[in-house]
């Protein structure tokens, strides 16, 4: 049997709506993942301490205030500089579909639009963590 | 509304109905579902009739518009006498840019400005501040002091104008620059007109742009409406809001019961404080959503509007009308627009609006169709504002007040909505009010318990909605988006070292240190916010005093 996957969901910067990363971290949880949420205004040295700290396999962040341009590749980045490159870095929110290519290029694996089926979150986390 | 004899009658023809006229029809053609909900989940019946409503007393609890107990709207022409106030909230990038996007709207049409901050200003932080990075400019106009502020109404009569500012925890210092900016264009400040958010309590629950703990909060509000009753007395000092409730995952009822659960500690601390009731209660206001299901929401605003009555008189006492009519601001449901075929969002938006002007709303900002996808453009905006004009012109729904009372449906709903709300307030009121319950995490529990039931609604396709689970197409057009200049943090870092390098900083440090000292004392602190940022303060600096002294809230994380 595999262990256990391991998911931190973050709320990086000052933005307020966290009901996406509520759904996403019960629905993980519901699909049999262990799940730690930070709660909002996480900066990335937070956000990076903690998934290193609770061993996570996984970092999901959700943003809706166009901040992620920025947030997110300062996360990627401290995980490299941790040599935690191995931890899925996925993302979510309110994100243009132009941005996306560049968030990818960075290092984050995958970004889930508003409309995506929780099952796909789970399925995409399921095929791609490191094991 | 109808004597027993009348009831009974309707009750013996509708089983008579059932079995001769419906069972024949269900036989052979079945309904399209087992049972119907409204948006919010609730159970809706195949049909309504008087028996529904057998309890209703019109006089009791409907009686006329501009009367106790307001169902049928605060006052008695409703929008045959005035429209709603059409205001778009707005604001982006630099206050340069929000200033242009304002002037445009009142060009247009719009009636009331409503000010977008970003997110470091509604949290207390200049935009030098290391949290502020990347948030600049994004989501609202960035203010870091007066200055920003002078060029943020430059042109726009402070006198002529009402204005929305959608600011909660650092209200009293946004005030205190507007207050100073319509001072320097000669106008004082008893001739404003506008409204502050300035509702934390749902800040903890559901937005998150809190900064300071419960308590410090409730003394930052009471004191903003000792303030205004005396100096700006036609500001409406807080609106409370159930729109972000709704927005985080609440049901109709949810709304209305935390909202008013809110309202109802907001009054308390106020009369706590030394308030006379009836001298800061008629200044208050409400902010509701607008989701889709057109009847419900309509049913929603009406039983608001009649619970408030009702615990304006009844718990508090109060004997000015005027602090038991609830008006209200609507938005339209943002959660509800989807990221697919944006275009079909215009028409959401369309009913949603609908129901808030048949639901008897005060002012009414529309969504735009791409506000899934980033902040919306200039097209965008006209449409959703033009969307205001053909209901307020074409339509008819204005010609008459309240034209929904009466339906059967809607009247069962209104009570349905009441009841289940007075539900939800007794539950706080046993928890000892929305603070503590709120502390408990008790509000936030069951909105998150709602949204999930929603989620799972709509991901089994028991919920449709139109290009997201049905009717989906590959093909989605392209979107042009509007983009925030990713150099306006850089803008605001340079104006804040020019402002520090001009103004006179021994003043400032006087007035932050007399601020302090009113903060650790029970002086009312709104004077001292004034004082400080005529001196060009900082909206950090005055709230770093604040921080200090008071702390910061801590949120209560669960899922």
């Amino acid at each position: 049997m595999s262990k256990t996957i391991r998911v931190l969901v973050a709320k990086p910067g000052l933005d307020g709506h966290d009901r996406g990363a509520k759904m996403i971290a019960r629905s993980l949880r519901d699909a049999g993942m262990e799940v730690i949420y930070t709660g909002l205004r996480q900066s990335p040295e937070q956000i990076v301490a903690a998934a290193i700290q609770e061993d996570v396999d996984v970092i999901g962040m959700s943003i809706l205030s166009g901040a992620h341009n920025h947030l997110f590749p300062k996360v990627i980045n401290l995980l490299k500089e941790q040599n935690a490159e191995d931890i899925l870095v996925i993302g979510g929110g309110v994100i243009p579909e132009e941005d996306i290519p560049k968030l990818k290029e960075m290092g984050v694996k995958a970004i889930f639009t508003p409309g995506t089926q929780t099952k796909d979150t789970v399925e995409f986390i399921k095929n791609n963590v490191k094991k | 509304m109808f004597d027993k004899e009348k009831i009974d009658q309707i009750s013996k023809s509708k089983k008579d109905w059932e079995e001769k006229t419906l069972d024949k029809v269900l036989s052979r053609f079945p309904e399209r579902q087992e049972e119907f909900k409204t948006g919010s989940g609730e159970k809706v019946e195949r049909l309504y009739t008087p028996e529904d409503i057998k309890d209703l007393d019109y006089m009791e609890d409907l009686g006329f518009p501009g009367e106790y107990p307001y169902t049928r709207g605060y006052q008695p022409t409703m929008h045959r006498g005035r429209l709603w106030t059409m205001r778009m909230y707005a604001g982006f990038a630099t206050a340069a840019e929000s200033n242009q996007r304002y002037k445009y709207l009142v060009e247009n049409g719009s009636t009331g400005l409503s000010v977008a901050f970003d997110l470091p200003t509604q949290i207390g932080y200049d935009s030098d501040h290391p949290l502020s990075e990347g948030e600049v400019g994004k989501v609202g106009v960035a203010i870091d002091s007066l200055k920003d502020m002078e060029i943020l109404f430059d042109g726009i009569p402070l006198d002529k104008v009402s204005t929305s500012m959608t600011i909660n925890a650092p209200a009293s210092a946004l005030l205190a620059m507007y207050i100073a900016v319509a001072e320097k264009q000669g106008v004082s400040a008893d001739k404003l007109r506008g409204t502050i958010q300035n509702d934390i309590l749902k800040e903890y629950v559901a937005r998150g742009t809190y900064i300071f703990p419960t308590e410090e909060s409730m003394r930052l509000i009471t004191d903003i409406f000792a303030y205004c009753s005396e100096n700006v007395p036609k500001w409406n000092t807080i609106s409370i809001s159930g729109y972000h409730i709704r927005e985080a995952g609440s049901t109709a009822a949810q709304e209305v019961g935390f909202t008013l659960a809110d309202g109802i500690a907001y009054v308390e601390a106020a009369i706590k404080a030394g308030l006379d009731v009836d001298s800061f209660a008629p200044r208050l206001s409400f902010f509701f959503n607008a989701h889709n299901d057109l009847f419900e929401e309509v049913s929603k605003f009406r039983a608001a509007r009649r619970l408030w009555a009702k615990i304006m008189k009844e718990r508090f006492g109060a004997k000015n009308p005027k602090s038991m009519m609830l008006k209200f601001h609507t938005q339209t449901g943002g959660s509800t627009l989807t990221a697919q075929q944006p275009d079909n969002n215009v028409v959401r938006v369309a009913i949603q609006a609908l129901s808030a002007v048949l639901g008897g709303t005060q002012s009414l900002h529309t969504n735009s169709r791409d506000e899934a996808l980033a902040l919306p453009t200039e097209d965008s905006v006209t449409i959703a504002l033009r969307t205001q004009q053909i209901l307020a012109n074409e339509s008819g729904v204005t010609n008459t007040v309240d034209p929904l009372a009466g339906s059967y449906y809607v009247e069962a709903k209104t009570k349905e909505i009441e009841d289940e709300a007075m539900k939800y307030i007794d539950k706080i009121d046993e928890l000892g009010g929305a603070p503590k319950a709120i502390d408990r995490g008790y509000i936030q529990q069951e909105i998150t318990d709602a949204a999930y039931d929603y989620l799972k609604a709509v991901e089994s396709n028991e919920v449709v909605v139109v290009g997201m689970n049905k009717y989906k197409s590959d093909k989605e057009p392209k979107q042009e988006l509007l983009k925030v200049d990713p150099e306006v943090g850089e803008m605001q870092k340079e104006r804040l070292i020019k402002l520090k390098s001009e103004r006179d900083n021994e003043a400032v440090k006087e007035k932050l240190e007399a601020l302090r000292k009113a903060c650790e004392g029970d002086d009312n602190v709104m004077p001292f916010i004034v004082e400080a940022v005529k001196e060009y303060a900082t909206l950090g600096e005055v709230c770093g005093v604040m921080r200090d002294v008071f702390g910061e809230y801590e949120q209560n994380v669960m899922l």
